[in-house]
């Protein structure tokens, strides 16, 4: 199976992306958006026209509401985002961009969050987040309780979490790239995405261990041990990795539909989970079985 | 044999007429059951308020909250909006004693005017004169009254049992509108005594912090009635009796957070959420017939069925569907087909190793393929009760349209995608048959 033949390029490919991701988090960072920091967003449009971008920036500057930023939206619309307004400030705002009404206007959108409920929902998101891996973790325990010989569960387990972790690794990563180069904020959608990954990735990955488990004693049993611990996961690889790819696939095509043709609403939300899904499905197939290789090795030989 | 097909035919005959009904029910204009959508497709406007209910005994707290509901579902009611969903919750994580008002209003795009008819308390006061105010300079220049020149009788608005309207009772100009004010038991007490002991006195009644008339005390007033005359017109005089008899809000409000959006915005995230889901239901339904031709057409007809069902239990739960929950949806029907590719997959492995009889085959496929699929299910339901704790009301349609996905998509999968594989296979096929049955198995 050339999946194991060239694990070892895989590997490293894996470690490079993960590693750059980490690199990424931590120096451009994750930026948070107005539903964890609390925040304005002002979204309206000019159904005879906007104005300039620099007129509307010189007008709003002149507003005592900090710092702000405006970016044009679609054909004739400006999206402004700021720090938390009361309804004095909005007002002022709405009338700013509305040139004092010389500029006919359309409120599209205006989303508006109290600092302390961003801080809620930040804390929310952090706890959600440890919840679902620590329930996987459990599951992933209660999927594998039965069976230690000859690889003990808890390496399943351990590979299977490793996994985990580089399916949300990847899809942040790349939402740091989306947030640097296209403004995108992490919001209560990207959260979202990140669970969903979390609770979807995982299954791939089971199948192929329940069968590497299945093949693991037939072997025993059938084979007295002839067949190499590489060979029983290539097998085991072989008789998955189709299904695993077309499972995928199917999510892949529904996800790519939303991306396209969803609207700026889901379109980052489909985005990282696109790159989730893709990760989830390349680390079942290459990551998993490599590590479970790696880790799992030692005992089949002492046997 | 013809039983189970007889049996498919009635699934079939019940998905359609399904489809149909849901099809008649979003097009029809009469229809009473359409799809309930969220703010955000619907477009309309979700405050927030935070409420303070530092000075409330605990044991009030959640009665005081009650009464706030009530207060703002009837502000609400009289300005006419349909179907506002009002609920009170507890702050989250760390704030959890805070108590907040939800205040949804669909169709109200005007969060001025919105903001405004929830939070308008008409406070009333009554205030005597200050004998030891010395008024500035200024004040008397421009002889002008501050409100510091008066103190605080204790009797506001509070006590008030009925505001009413009533035209020129003053002698005088007939035509002008008084609004006559009945107290409470407690309230006419205080008035009483207030009246009693300040005879000669001027007891200014104060609206919203601005004084509105300045009656001076001719006699105790024992039964509880004032009335306020000046400087209104009939209208204001009747806007000001609705407030008044609206009440004020039992517990002080500060809006926390917003969330609005307008109609154009909401019904193209509509569209494009929709024509999203129809073409990749395409995408995928190509693919299956593509790569498991007839099993694939099978698994597209119970994927019709699975769409018509939840679509059905969205109207009648009812869910209340938003962008996120949209994308829930379309992500669901992805994975409603993994059950059926894990099927599919596990009775090619049957045919391969060389049973020939085709029934078992499939009958096998899916007792093997049902620990995977219930073991990929478990993990998506964990994260969907853990999305629905996380939510806010977007996240929240996300997770229920999810979860009610993941139930729906084992069920289909195991016992209609079963049924019509079963119902359609032929113990002795012919070449055509074998050829469509062929790619999904015998590869």
């Amino acid at each position: 199976m050339f999946v194991i033949k060239y694990r070892k390029i895989f590997l490293s490919f894996t470690t490079i992306l993960v590693v750059a991701s980490l690199i990424l988090i931590f120096t451009w960072g994750l930026k948070p958006g107005i539903d964890f920091v609390g925040g304005s967003i002002l979204e309206v449009s000019y159904p005879d026209g906007r104005p300039s971008t620099e007129e509307i920036q010189n007008r709003i500057s002149n507003l005592a509401i900090g710092n702000y930023s405006v970016r044009p939206i679609g054909e004739n619309g400006y999206i402004a985002r700021t720090k938390y307004l009361n309804e004095e400030e909005r007002i002022a705002l709405v009338n700013t961009l509305s040139l004092n009404s010389s500029e006919k206007i359309i409120e599209e959108r205006f989303n508006s969050v109290g600092p302390m409920i961003g801080e809620e929902l930040k804390n929310k998101a952090y706890i959600s987040i440890a919840v679902v891996i620590l329930m996987t973790i459990l599951f992933i325990a209660f999927a594998f309780r039965k069976i230690s010989k000859p690889v003990s569960s808890w390496k399943y387990g351990i590979i299977a979490i490793i996994a985990l972790f580089h399916d949300i690794l990847i899809p942040t990563g790349v939402f740091v790239v989306l947030g640097k180069f296209a403004g995108a904020e992490v919001d209560v959608l990207f959260v979202t995405a990140l669970l969903t990954i979390l609770g979807y990735s995982i299954s791939d990955t089971i199948v192929i261990f329940d069968r590497v488990r299945e093949n693991l004693n037939l072997n025993i049993k059938m084979h007295n041990f002839k067949e190499t611990f590489a060979d029983t996961i290539g097998k085991s690889l072989n008789q998955t990795y189709v299904r695993s790819f077309n499972i995928s696939f199917t999510t892949f095509l529904v996800l790519l539909s939303l991306y396209i043709f969803g609207g700026s609403t889901t379109e980052h939300f489909a985005l990282t989970l696109i790159v989730g899904v893709i990760a989830g499905s390349y680390s079942s197939i290459f990551i998993a079985p490599a590590l479970l290789l790696l880790m799992g090795g030692k005992d089949t030989k002492t046997k | 044999m013809w039983k189970i097909r007889i049996v498919a035919l009635i699934l079939l005959i019940a998905g359609i007429s399904v489809g149909l009904f849901l099809y008649d029910s979003e097009t029809n204009p009469n229809s009473k059951s359409h799809f309930k959508l969220g703010l955000d497709l619907a477009s309309g406007t979700q405050l927030i308020y935070r409420a303070d209910v530092s000075k409330l005994a605990t044991a009030e707290v959640s009665e005081s909250m009650q009464a706030l509901r009530d207060v703002v579902e009837k502000r609400v009611n009289v300005f006419g909006v349909s179907e506002p969903i009002i609920q009170v919750e507890n702050g989250g994580l760390g704030n959890s004693d805070e108590k907040r008002l939800i205040v949804e209003l669909p169709g109200v795009t005007d969060i001025k005017k919105a903001v405004e008819m929830i939070g308008k308390t008409p406070l009333l006061e009554f205030k005597l004169v200050d004998k030891n105010y010395v008024p500035s300079e200024e004040e008397k220049k421009d002889n002008k009254i501050s409100s510091q020149a008066f103190i605080d009788t204790g009797l506001t608005g509070r006590f008030l049992k009925l505001a009413q309207l009533q035209f020129g009772q003053q002698g005088g100009l007939s035509n002008e509108p008084v609004v006559s004010l009945n107290f409470n038991t407690e309230g006419s007490d205080l008035f009483a005594k207030i009246t009693k002991e300040h005879i000669g006195e001027v007891l200014a009644i104060f609206l919203d912090g601005e004084p509105i008339s300045l009656p001076v005390i001719q006699q105790e007033i024992p039964n509880g009635n004032a009335q306020i005359s000046g400087r209104f017109t009939a209208d204001e005089a009747k806007e000001l009796v609705r407030n008044l008899n609206l009440g004020a809000l039992p517990v002080p409000i500060e809006l926390i957070s917003t969330n609005s959006i307008g109609a154009s915005l909401g019904q193209d995230v509509l569209n494009k959420g929709v024509s999203a889901g129809i073409l990749g239901i395409i995408f995928v339904s190509i693919f299956l017939i593509l790569l498991y031709r007839l099993p694939g057409l099978v698994s597209v007809v119970s994927l019709g069925m699975y769409i018509v069902i939840m679509l059905a239990l969205f109207k009648f739960i009812p869910v209340v569907l938003t962008a996120a929950g949209i994308a829930g949806f379309i992500l669901s029907v992805g994975v409603a087909v993994d059950a059926n590719v894990l099927i599919f997959e596990r009775m090619k492995e049957e045919f391969n190793e060389g049973k020939d009889n085709a029934e078992e085959a499939i009958k096998n496929g899916f007792s093997r393929a049902w620990l995977s699929i219930r073991d990929s299910n478990i993990s998506g339901l964990i994260t969907s009760v853990v999305l629905f704790w996380f939510g806010t009301s977007m996240v929240r349609g996300f997770a229920l349209v999810l979860g009610i996905g993941v139930l729906v998509s084992m069920i289909s999968a195991i016992t209609i995608s079963r049924t019509f594989l079963l119902s359609i296979y032929k113990k002795s096929p012919g070449r055509f048959l074998r050829f469509m049955f062929g790619a999904g198995f015998k590869g």
